[in-house]
């Protein structure tokens, strides 16, 4: 399968500042592919590397198999970008906002903006001025998804979004990828990101710290399991894998690696089981145990702008 | 008092936040009025030519509807308070509502103050803050004015009685920016009608002053002038102009409780659905963002134009009774005093399209600070097409205001003496100043392009080109020192013959300067 963004060790500094310290990332072809990380851990930074506003410093990228720096006019033919933070001319109506983006990028589709226009609920005649924060991304989220642009590099795009509008949003991305395009979205809203990626990296303090897709990060944490047996379970605790969160009267919560699952479920059965409830890891939990430290212990690093 | 609640913490805030601000505007302030002072001493060494001066400002019209009212005009504090007080009135006035507009109504606007209002903050806390903070920069503004003119040796209760008129005018525009900041959910709708009353007052005490005076009583400006500094002084109209400031104050108190957060008096229009053709390519968007500034600089100075022109053919009585200024003009060279007063105000009308030129062309600075910059790059525009449309664009526009401004000047002039050729004749010889005004514009462009955090720093370029244009002879600068502002290389037409020479090397040097400031924008990160 072709990749469409290539990223090998990429580093990127402001002064004194590493924003980006070897990060690494792969998306294939027609795929869409959650970027995971907390508030200043390089994901924007990323994402202007790809786009050719900032120089990399070291490393690799290759984007839609051209330099993103040298190549950047014919490369922005082929993609549509929502920045994070939506700054519009505050003279200019949204409507004329959508088309300008669209005139730039020369290419226009009357019917999808329409389209579009419609779905997110937007009044193109007022001036941007006037719009809240969810207005302005859904202009800039208009003006891209009306665009036939084969990559779409989305950073953060439904931070100002309603759930009504998040739910058009993530139809939007489905067609997006029914039609072959590729999509980097941006998030750190996991719940989307779970409905919508195929493959997610998570990184931290601008490395890649997890690449994989859901299921494969799931099977290497834990499984949380609450169970109720008849008699007393012994010896859980000298599994290899297991961590036992709190054992009295035959109630038991346990947090099971994937490889120990068959042999534990087994000794509660043998121990005669009242109920059982196996809850999978969520993204969340993921997610945490990757920056848990960081919850525990707040550092500057949460806090370095992008 | 819960509805003032919070004042005192917003008041450090915005004194926190707009130190650098205020302390511009305040020096700004003080350097305009000592300036003005020592050049007006200079100009007038005698009694004698003060009040020849008297005569000749008495009788002209022109003169009466720029300066104001004549008060004591044979007396140095007189002449001082002539040439000062409507301009220093006008930028009091400017600073007072724009201050007042940046803290209320752009603050709602940005939602900076959203926050602020969810907080322990009284209803009407942000327009007492604003009140506050600006009412006290305005006793500044006042006092610096005072001391100022103290430090020329002029009378202590004139002094007085003109910072004290600087301060009032000031008040009363902090009540007019606290009612526009209410009428819309637009701030620069809002600093544009206070602008309009500004500049209606100053018309109507022109045409007051030029009259019997009786009108000047219905403006603002003129009311504070009725003051008479240094000429017997009259307090109470400042009395008056402070009674209704209170009363202004209280309309924008009770305008404020009684709209939405957010919204103004007046409901904001819709606008296209669509855009134009005219955003079919990078350089309508360029034109499209920055023609209302361009437009606003033409119509400015070609109302300036048009008044350095209507009194050009009274010059030469002004000037045979005037020797320093006469000197001044001399300096333009040339054959008739006319043509050197003609050339004379060409080059301070190239002087404010060079402010023009800058103004625009900082454009690209703003635009990639607020982050638009960015969305534009990432679609096929190439860096050097979105900042050449933003050049070419700022540059047609200052060259617009210049002409502009020229016509004003030569039609003016030609309506006086019945000959309408002098429009076109001025207009082909402000073309001369296009180099010298795009030499500064494009060191602001190779700032952008290499240091893009200083590029504001180009406005020093201008400052320094002013002052060199203005105080340069009348400070007997040596030349080489003079010779730092293109402008001083420019052929002074009509003065003095057309030289291809300078033209040549100045345009040379627009294009190296700016070109540079491309190649480093090329190689830059954006942001």
């Amino acid at each position: 399968m072709e990749n469409v963004i290539e990223i090998d060790g990429l580093v990127k500094t402001f002064g004194r500042f590493t924003a980006l310290d070897g990060l690494d990332l792969s998306v294939e072809r027609g795929e869409v592919y959650g970027f995971l990380g907390p508030n200043g851990s390089g994901k924007t930074t990323t994402i202007r590397v790809l786009l050719g506003l900032l120089r990399r410093d070291r490393g690799r990228v290759e984007l839609l198999g051209g330099d993103p720096w040298g190549d950047a006019v014919a490369l922005h033919r082929r993609i549509a970008y929502v920045p994070g933070d939506v700054s519009l001319w505050p003279k200019l109506t949204g409507g004329e906002i959508i088309d300008v983006f669209a005139r730039l990028r020369g290419d226009v589709d009357a019917s999808r903006r329409h389209h579009l226009l419609d779905l997110f609920e937007l009044d193109p005649t007022k001036r941007s001025r006037t719009y809240s924060k969810g207005n302005r991304q859904k202009v800039a989220l208009v003006a891209a998804l009306a665009s036939s642009a084969e990559l779409l590099l989305l950073d953060e795009p439904t931070s100002g979004l309603d759930p009504i509008m998040e739910a058009a949003f993530q139809r939007c991305i489905r067609e997006a990828r029914a039609d072959g395009r590729t999509v980097l979205l941006s998030s750190h809203i996991l719940a989307e990101v779970e409905a919508l990626c195929d493959r997610v990296s998570i990184i931290r303090a601008g490395k890649t710290v997890q690449t994989g897709t859901l299921s494969e990060l799931r099977r290497q944490t834990h499984t949380a399991i609450t169970a109720e047996t008849t008699e007393p379970v012994t010896g859980l605790d000298q599994l290899p894998g297991v961590q036992v969160l709190a054992s009295s009267n035959g109630h038991l919560k346990l947090e099971v690696e994937p490889a120990q699952l068959d042999d534990v479920v087994k000794r509660l059965s043998h121990a005669g089981l009242r109920s059982l409830i196996s809850s999978p890891p969520t993204l969340e939990e993921l997610f945490l145990r990757h920056y848990g430290d960081d919850i525990e212990n707040p550092t500057a690093e949460s806090e370095a702008g992008q | 008092m819960t509805t003032f609640a919070g004042t005192g913490a917003l008041v450090r805030f915005a004194l926190r936040r707009d130190r650098v601000r205020i302390a511009v505007w305040l020096v700004a302030i003080a350097l305009l009025v000592f300036v003005t002072a020592a050049s007006t001493v200079a100009l007038y060494p005698t009694q004698e030519s003060l009040d020849r001066a008297a005569a000749v400002a008495q009788d002209n019209p022109a003169a009466l509807a720029f300066n104001g009212p004549p008060v004591a005009l044979n007396t140095m504090g007189g002449q001082v308070a002539f040439q000062l007080s409507s301009f220093g009135l006008v930028v009091i006035g400017l600073m007072c509502f724009l201050m007042v507009v940046r803290l209320t109504r752009s603050e709602e606007e940005s939602g900076r103050l959203e926050m602020i209002g969810s907080m322990a903050v009284g209803r009407y806390a942000p327009l007492a803050n604003a009140a506050i903070v600006v009412g006290a920069m305005a006793v500044a503004a006042g006092a610096v004015t005072t001391l100022a003119l103290l430090a020329q040796g002029l009378e202590a209760t004139g002094s007085i009685a003109l910072g004290a008129s600087f301060t009032m005018l000031g008040l009363f525009f902090v009540g007019v920016g606290g009612v526009t900041a209410q009428i819309t959910e637009n701030p620069r709708v809002a600093s544009g009608i206070a602008g309009g009353v500004l500049g209606l007052s100053f018309v109507i005490r022109a045409v007051g002053d030029v009259g019997d005076g009786t009108m000047s009583w219905l403006s603002p400006i003129g009311l504070v002038q009725k003051v008479r500094p240094f000429g017997g002084e009259v307090w109470w109209p400042l009395l008056l102009a402070l009674v209704l400031t209170g009363a202004l104050l209280v309309a924008a108190a009770f305008l404020a409780t009684h709209r939405d957060f957010g919204a103004g008096l007046i409901a904001p229009r819709p606008g296209p659905p669509s855009a134009g053709r005219s955003f079919d390519h990078p350089l309508g968007l360029a034109v499209r963002l920055q023609r209302p500034a361009i437009l606003w600089w033409a119509l400015a100075v070609a109302l300036v134009g048009a008044t350095y022109g209507s009194i050009a053919n009274s010059i030469e009585e002004f000037v045979a009774d005037n020797q320093a200024m006469a000197d001044m003009l001399a300096s333009a060279g040339g054959a008739s005093i006319v043509d050197s007063y003609l050339s004379t105000s060409l080059l301070i009308l190239a002087l404010v399209a060079a402010c023009a030129a800058l103004q625009c062309s900082l454009r690209v600075r703003s635009e990639e600070t607020d982050g638009r910059a960015e969305a534009v790059l990432a679609t096929p525009t190439s860096r050097s097409g979105w900042l050449r449309s933003h050049v070419a664009t700022a540059f047609v526009g200052s060259a617009l205001v210049m002409v502009a401004g020229a016509f004003g000047l030569g039609g003016a002039y030609g309506l006086v003496i019945g000959d309408l050729g002098q429009a076109p004749r001025l207009m082909a010889a402000s073309l001369l100043y296009l180099p010298a005004i795009w030499l500064l514009a494009s060191i602001a462009i190779a700032l952008f392009g290499f240091v893009p955090r200083a590029a504001y720093a180009a406005w020093s370029g201008v400052a320094l080109a002013f002052v060199l244009a203005m105080f340069g002879t009348l400070l007997k600068l040596p030349q080489w020192v003079l010779d730092i502002s293109p402008f001083q290389h420019v052929p002074q037409v009509p003065a003095a013959a057309v030289s291809a020479l300078p033209i040549v090397v100045l345009s040379g040097l627009v294009v190296l300067v700016s070109g540079a400031g491309f190649v480093g924008f090329a190689r830059r990160d954006i942001g």
